[in-house]
């Protein structure tokens, strides 16, 4: 066995019990879906792993009645404190299940299982906390002195990280005191029912939540529910674009978290140690099925060999392979349609004359992989320097000056995050300014709290989820107080004697 | 023997100048009672693009002034705006068919809106951000920014209150602006931008547009180097097309409302996007 080779360590399957098949979670309780139940399977082995129901339009109906009738009659009219319990029992009950929730996670998702234990679940945990001490505070989110919760709140969640999106939606939604219908991605339901069953420990009232599994449509019904007052969605821009067209003149309140195409810029006064593993943790976290991934490595010309030349030799040491294996690195790629799509991009990104260079290792026979791959050569013009890839996949850039840098950075459609890599504090406070997005990292990448407001400019969609700011999109401000100033007064000039 | 006055041509303000439209057509503007005022320009598509181009030339610098010299700026119009409260008030009059003392009026709590307004250029971002204590050693702040280039539909009803209302919240946090003046009472939009282009305001932060928002709101709703839109003047069924066509490029909307709006800080914070920024703490 070489220095770099370890034998397996999976993490044990034994702690999930999961069922043959799964309903929609509607009004407290697991009901059959009247649309054709479809198969979520794991991306690593493609192998099937429960049935789970497809919710039709009658059954989003049923739900947004559901979420409507426990808003009326239970949720808008209990005591901001009590709402806030049950959020911290969730909280509580999410640790204690964290291990057979993060298996389940990496199970669906392809995730590597350390991802999912350290990353993920934590933070879904610590996004229940956050929220739940929130829910009787309201008063003090800057919103006025009475803000009010709008009501049935319908959220769609992606597939990178299943029940991460899902505690950033349901969260702040429950806090501020309105009821939800969620709908998980296609490829991902698993944890999201396994967080049913944890609703159904803390006793959180019926409708209060309910999730309604399906492909796009389902979601597409979701969104054009009358009975809904809130959309919030994470996922691509076009689908963004199609809600924001579909909810328009409604006033239904929107919130969108979209695409990506961040850069990450490293200076040559960087910490060249910190800055390789920030470019790592920037582009191959989560094999790149991230938003704000730091798909754009935008170097200094005079360290840009050195720069790659390292990050080729640490790229080198990633072990690609079984998501549950606790020393894997780089899991699968979600599923087979998002593979396509990485190859295609990364075969344009070749004809297009950006230089190729792709990590050894080996490639597991089943499932879906894709292994690290940096392009150098690439310019601003190159399709994988613009379109959002969402796979583990770097573009290489260089820069002369920070003029250059951040002109080149801010040379998107997208505006959702940046990266920094300097010693230079003034000149990280600078160029942080400069930059066209809501979250810059410096010296550091892809870095999640739930107090930290989170959330694009641009083509990245509109609202903040996390912090304080988060709370602003589940509530409606009280009026404004300030006192209209057209009346009628008495002039005064200006030493203050009456005209 | 009475004097002959001399009557004002109203043009456009785009770029720091008044050019005529493009297009070399005008609009009569008739006062209430029907007498003929003005021709006012009647901006084209092409107007409204050049206007997008002045204001994304001009956001760099705006957005790069500090807060209390925009503060200043703002402050300096509404000195400049109080000395010509006779040329608005009469204008108004004449426009709105009010009495002279409700223009008066009007003139007043415009030049106290730009007031208020100026007020919030270096507060603002100490109300909308803020701290943020993550579990780990870093330094996280949020910080409010503008958003852009604003495209702003004025108010109908109100000639000079209702423009400067949707106006000056948009600016405060250094977003640029291409105004489309009411169009049925546009003359004070132009004569606002005589106040603004000689009160230290850069040329391109403000643009102005007199026309028609039914012809002009579509071409800015859908302009791909316009941040956001402000509805407020968007009269009828036809702001949700708007809507739609601001969609295609995720721009920020706000929707239109009735009557003139009143001061708030939440039409300062709706043009801004909030950054938050990520620092490692180490004494390595």
């Amino acid at each position: 066995m070489g220095f770099l080779e370890y034998a397996p360590a999976p993490e044990s399957r034994s702690i999930l019990s999961l069922k043959e098949s799964y309903g929609l979670f509607i009004d407290g309780e697991f009901v059959d879906g009247s649309g054709d139940p479809f198969t979520t399977i794991s991306p690593a082995t493609e192998e099937r792993i429960a049935e789970i129901a497809a919710g039709s339009a009658a059954d989003v109906d049923r739900a947004v009645a559901a979420a409507r009738r426990a808003y009326d009659t239970t949720w808008s009219r209990m005591r901001g404190s009590d709402r806030g319990k049950y959020l911290f029992r969730i909280a509580r009950l999410v640790q204690e299940r964290a291990r057979e929730l993060a298996v389940a996670e990496s199970l669906d998702n392809g995730k590597p299982i350390r991802e999912a234990r350290d990353v993920d679940v934590p933070l879904v945990a610590a996004w229940f906390f956050y929220y739940a001490g929130w829910a009787d505070k309201l008063e003090w989110a800057g919103l006025g002195p009475a803000p009010r919760a709008l009501g049935v709140a319908a959220q769609i969640i992606p597939w990178n990280f299943p029940l991460l999106m899902l505690a950033w939606k349901l969260a702040p939604a429950l806090a501020a005191g309105n009821t939800v219908v969620l709908k998980p991605a296609e490829t991902t339901p698993l944890s999201a029912l396994l967080f049913a069953e944890i609703l159904q420990q803390a006793d959180l009232p019926a409708g209060v939540v309910n999730i309604v599994t399906g492909a796009g449509d389902t979601g597409a019904a979701l969104v054009r529910h009358p009975g809904v007052d809130k959309v919030a969605f994470t996922g691509s821009t076009a689908v963004g674009r199609e809600i924001a067209r579909t909810v328009a003149g409604t006033g239904k309140k929107v919130t969108l978290e979209l695409g990506g195409k961040a850069a990450n810029i490293v200076f040559d006064d960087a910490p060249i140690d910190q800055a390789i593993e920030g470019i790592v943790q920037g582009i191959f976290f989560n094999q790149g099925h991230v938003c704000c991934a730091g798909s754009r490595l935008l170097v200094q010309e005079n360290v840009h060999d050195e720069v790659v030349e390292r990050l080729k030799q640490r790229v080198s040491t990633l072990r690609l392979g079984d998501p549950l294996d606790k020393n894997t690195d780089i899991g699968a790629i979600n599923s087979r349609e998002q593979l396509d799509r990485i190859r295609e991009l990364s075969d344009l990104g070749e004809r297009e004359g950006g230089v190729r260079w792709t990590a050894e290792c080996e490639i597991p026979q089943n499932g879906f992989w894709f292994a690290p791959t940096i392009f150098t050569n690439v310019s601003t013009s190159s399709t994988i320097a613009r379109e959002e890839v969402f796979g583990p996949v770097l573009s290489v850039l260089t820069f002369r000056t920070p003029a250059e840098a951040v002109a080149k950075a801010n040379n998107t459609p997208y505006g959702l995050s940046a990266g920094i890599w300097s010693e230079k504090g003034s000149k990280v406070l600078a160029i942080a300014d400069q930059l066209r997005a809501g979250v810059v990292w410096s010296n550091t990448f892809n870095k999640f709290d739930p107090a930290s407001p989170f959330g694009g400019y641009k083509e990245s969609g509109y609202g903040r989820e996390g912090g304080r700011h988060g709370l602003a999109g589940y509530l409606a401000p009280s009026k404004p107080t300030v006192a209209a100033i057209s009346g009628t007064v008495e002039k005064t000039d200006r030493k203050g004697a009456k005209k | 023997m009475t004097r002959l006055s001399v009557p004002k041509t109203y043009k456009l303000f785009i770029g720091g100048k008044f050019p005529r439209s493009e297009s070399g057509r005008t609009v009569e503007v008739r006062s209430a009672d029907g007498s003929f005022l003005a021709n006012a320009s009647l901006a084209s598509r092409k107007d409204a693009r050049d206007a997008v181009v002045a204001a994304r030339a001009a956001t760099a610098g705006w957005a790069g002034t500090t807060a209390y010299n925009r503060g200043q700026v703002l402050y300096r119009v509404a000195e400049l705006l109080e000395g010509r409260r006779e040329q608005f008030a009469a204008e108004i009059a004449a426009s709105e068919g009010v009495s002279r003392e409700a223009a008066e009026a009007q003139v007043d709590a415009a030049v106290d809106a730009w007031v208020w307004y100026a007020g919030w250029c270096d507060k603002y971002a100490q109300v909308a951000g803020n701290a943020n204590p993550v579990a780990g050693p870093y330094f996280n702040i949020s910080v409010p920014e503008p958003t852009g280039v604003v495209a702003v539909l004025a108010p109908q009803d109100s000639s000079l209150l209702g423009l400067v209302s949707v106006l000056a919240p948009a600016l405060v946090a250094g977003n640029t602006v291409v105004l489309v003046a009411s169009s049925r009472h546009p003359l004070s939009a132009i004569s606002l931008a005589e106040v603004l282009a000689t009160s230290d305001v850069p040329a391109g932060v403000v643009n102005v547009l007199t026309g028609r928002a039914t012809e002009i709101g579509p071409w800015l709703a859908a302009h791909a180097d316009v941040n956001a839109i402000d509805l407020a003047g968007a009269e009828g069924a036809d702001w949700v097309d708007l809507e739609i066509a601001a969609a295609q490029t995720l721009k920020r909307v706000l929707q239109p409302q009735d009557g003139v709006p009143a001061l708030s800080l939440e039409r300062v914070v709706a043009f801004t996007e909030t950054k938050t920024v990520w620092h490692t703490k180490s004494t390595a």
